[in-house]
C-alpha cells in the first residue's frame, strides 16, 4: 500500500535555533497519527516543516507519490489543511470565516461567492453544529466554538489531510470529547488523514492509530499507541513517573500521573 | 444574497455623496453658482463664471476627489497588510520623507528654476524613504512587517529632525514657503499634474481590487493566508509599492493632507465591515468626498482668505476618531481592525 504522506529524513528549524533532525514516518491514507512528546520536543516544528512555513534543510515529504515542494501554495491548500491552538479572530462573522476556507477554489477575479461555496460552507457549519452561529462574530465564541468554526473552514478546503495542532488543549473534557469524536467520524467516513499534536497521552491513545514520540528534535520511537506508550518509554521521553494500564473498555493504554509525595508512601509501604 | 443588495446600497449611496460634495464645491466660492445655472454656464464660454468653473472650480473638486480617495485607499490596504489600526501612508515616514525632499529643493534654490521641481523633489523623498525602510524591514528574505512599522517611525523622526535643521540655517522668506507647503492645499493649476492624479489614483484602485482576496485573507494573519493557498509576500510587496506611488504623488501634488488615509477607512470599515471587497470601493468613495467637503470648510470658513486643507482634515478627523474610540461598544472592533 503506498502511503499518503512520506516523511524522509527531514531536518529543518530557525536559523541558528532549535532544529529538528532525521525525521521519517510515513502514513497511508486514513490514517489518524498523533504526534506526542514534551514541550520544546519539535512538535509544531515538525508542522511548520510539513505546512511549507520552514524550509528543509534535508530530506523531502512526499505527498501521494509527489514531493510536496512542488507543489504551488493553491494545490498545496487543497490537498492540506491546518487548524492551530489559537484561531486568530478577526472581526468577522463565522459564516464569512468558514467560507474563507474556499480560497484555494476561487478563480482569479472572482469577486463573488458562488452558490457551491456557500453550499459547502453550509454543509460543514452544519457539520461542525456552527450553522446556528454563522451570523456571530468570531470574537464573540467560545474557545470550543472556535474550534468547531475552524474545523468548519478547514474543512471547505476539501483537504486529504488535516494537520491539528493541540486543538483541544485548552477546552473542557465536553469540548474536548465533542471535537475530538468529530474528528474521529471525519476520519471513518471520509476517510480523511489526521495528524494531531496532542499533549493528553490518554486521549491519544484513545483516537489515534499511530504515535509518533518526539524527544530533543528526533523521534524517539513510533507505532501503534501499546507500542508507545510503555511506562519505560514514556519515563524516558518525559522524564516523570508514570503507571500505564488498559481501559477496560476501548482496550488502549491509559497514562496516570503519579505524584512525588504519593510515590514516596507507595514505596515506604512496599519495602515494609 | 442579501449581501450584495447592501453592499450595492453602499456604493450608490457613496456615489451620491460624492456628486452631492462636488456640486457644493462647484457652487460656493467667492461667486456663488446655483447647481440649476451650472449647464447654462458650461455652455456659455464667453461668461466669468465659465471661466471660474472650468478652471479653478472643476479642476480642484477633481483633484480633493483623487486625492481624498487616493489616500483612504492607500489607508485601507496599509491597515489590511499590517492589521494595526494606526498605520496609515504618513505612519510609514512616507510624509518625512517627502517634507524633507521639498524642503532641501527649496532651501537649494530649485523651486527658483522651475516650480515643478518642488512637487519633484517631494516624489523622489517619498520614494527614498519608501527604499529605506523597505530594504531595512528584509531580514532573511522576508518582509518583516512590524520592523517596518518601527523603522518608519524612526526615518519619520530623524527627517523632520533633518527638516528642522534646514529650516534653521535657510533665510527666511524660504521657511514661509516651506510651511506653507507642508500645510497642503488643493490649489494646483497644472492639469497636467491633476490629470495625472485622477488616473493615477482609479488605476490603482483597479488593481488594488485584483488583490481583494489576498487582502480578505490576510485579516487571519499571513500565515493563515498562506494555509489558504495565497501567496502572503507577493500580495503584501505589490501592495504597498502601490500604497507608496499613490501617497508619493498624493504628497507631490497637494503636500501633506494628514487624517484622511488613518480615520477614513476606519469609519468606513465600522460601517460596512472588513470585507475588502466592499471596503475598497467604499472608502475610495469616502475618502474623496471627505476632502472634497473639507476643501469647501478651507475655503469658506474665513473667506475671502483660504485655510489650508491639513488644518481641517486634522481637525475634524480627529474630533471624530475621538469620539469613535471614546464609543466603548465599539472600541474593541475598531482596534482590532
Amino acid at each position: 500500500m503506498s502511503a499518503l504522506l512520506a516523511i524522509n529524513n527531514i531536518s529543518c528549524g530557525y536559523g541558528n535555533g532549535f532544529h529538528i533532525k532525521d525525521i521519517s514516518f510515513s502514513l497511508p491514507e486514513g490514517s489518524f497519527a498523533g504526534i506526542i512528546g514534551p514541550n520544546g520536543s519539535g512538535k509544531t516544528t515538525l508542522f511548520k516543516g510539513i505546512s511549507g512555513d520552514l524550509s528543509l534543510n534535508s530530506g523531502s515529504i512526499i505527498f501521494d507519490g509527489k514531493d510536496l515542494s512542488s507543489f504551488s501554495l493553491r494545490e498545496k491548500a487543497q490537498q492540506l489543511s491546518i487548524v492551530s491552538q489559537f484561531i486568530e479572530t478577526p472581526s468577522i462573522t463565522v459564516e464569512e470565516y468558514v467560507m474563507m476556507g474556499r480560497m484555494p477554489y476561487r478563480k482569479p477575479f472572482q469577486f463573488f461567492d458562488k452558490t457551491e461555496d456557500i453550499a459547502v460552507a453550509h454543509h460543514y457549519m452544519h457539520l461542525t453544529n456552527t450553522f446556528r452561529l454563522r451570523n456571530k462574530l468570531m470574537t464573540e465564541l467560545s474557545g470550543g466554538e472556535q474550534q468547531m468554526a475552524g474545523i468548519a473552514s478547514a474543512l471547505c478546503q476539501k483537504p486529504r489531510l488535516l494537520l491539528l495542532d493541540e486543538p483541544t488543549s485548552h477546552l473542557d473534557i465536553t469540548h474536548q470529547m465533542k471535537f475530538m469524536n468529530l474528528i474521529q467520524k471525519l476520519n471513518d467516513e471520509l476517510r480523511l488523514s489526521v495528524i494531531m499534536i496532542v499533549h493528553d497521552l490518554t486521549l491519544a491513545a484513545e483516537y489515534c492509530d499511530y504515535l509518533v514520540m518526539m524527544k530533543d528534535g528526533r523521534v524517539f520511537c513510533k507505532g501503534t499507541p501499546e507500542e508507545v506508550l510503555t511506562y519505560e518509554k514514556i519515563e524516558k521521553v518525559y522524564d516523570t513517573v508514570v503507571v500505564v494500564k488498559i481501559n477496560p473498555v476501548s482496550g488502549k493504554p491509559v497514562v496516570f500521573p503519579v505524584s512525588e509525595r504519593r510515590l514516596r508512601t507507595f514505596n515506604q509501604k512496599n519495602i515494609k | 444574497m442579501n449581501k450584495k443588495i447592501s453592499w450595492i446600497f453602499y456604493v450608490l449611496l457613496l456615489i451620491t455623496a460624492v456628486l452631492g460634495a462636488a456640486t457644493l464645491s462647484l457652487s460656493i466660492g467667492e461667486i456663488r453658482i446655483p447647481l440649476a445655472d451650472i449647464p447654462r454656464l458650461l455652455a456659455d464660454k464667453e461668461s466669468m463664471e465659465f471661466g471660474v468653473l472650468t478652471y479653478i472650480r472643476i479642476p480642484r473638486t477633481l483633484l480633493g476627489f483623487a486625492i481624498g480617495g487616493s489616500l483612504s485607499l492607500a489607508g485601507a490596504i496599509l491597515q489590511g497588510i499590517y492589521r494595526n489600526p494606526l498605520v496609515e501612508p504618513y505612519t510609514l515616514g512616507i510624509s518625512g520623507g517627502a517634507s524633507l525632499g521639498v524642503t532641501f529643493a527649496i532651501v537649494v534654490g530649485l523651486h527658483l528654476l522651475n516650480i515643478l521641481f518642488l512637487p519633484l523633489a517631494g516624489f523622489i523623498g517619498a520614494f527614498v524613504t519608501i527604499f529605506f525602510v523597505y530594504t531595512l524591514s528584509i531580514r532573511k528574505g522576508a518582509l518583516s512587517v512590524n520592523r517596518m512599522l518601527l523603522i518608519g517611525v524612526m526615518v519619520s523622526f530623524i527627517s523632520s529632525s533633518m527638516m528642522m535643521f534646514l529650516m534653521s540655517i535657510t533665510a527666511v522668506e524660504n521657511i514661509h514657503g516651506i510651511v506653507f507647503w507642508i500645510m497642503g492645499s488643493l490649489n494646483e493649476s497644472n492639469t497636467a499634474m491633476i490629470r495625472g492624479m485622477v488616473s493615477l489614483s482609479i488605476v490603482c484602485l483597479i488593481i488594488a481590487y485584483i488583490f481583494v482576496m489576498p487582502l480578505n485573507a490576510l485579516r487571519l494573519g499571513e500565515e493563515k493566508a498562506r494555509h489558504l493557498g495565497i501567496n502572503s509576500d507577493i500580495s503584501i510587496r505589490i501592495l504597498f509599492v502601490i500604497t507608496s506611488l499613490l501617497t508619493g504623488a498624493c504628497i507631490a501634488v497637494a503636500g501633506i493632507i494628514g487624517f484622511v488615509g488613518l480615520v477614513v477607512p476606519h469609519i468606513v470599515r465600522l460601517w460596512v465591515g472588513s470585507d475588502y471587497r466592499i471596503m475598497l470601493i467604499a472608502s475610495f468613495l469616502s475618502g474623496g468626498t471627505f476632502l472634497i467637503v473639507c476643501d469647501v470648510l478651507a475655503r469658506t470658513v474665513i473667506s475671502p482668505n483660504e485655510l489650508p486643507i491639513g488644518v481641517i482634515t486634522g481637525i475634524v478627523g480627529g474630533i471624530a476618531f475621538i469620539i469613535l474610540l471614546s464609543r466603548s461598544q465599539k472600541q474593541s472592533k475598531l482596534l482590532k481592525g
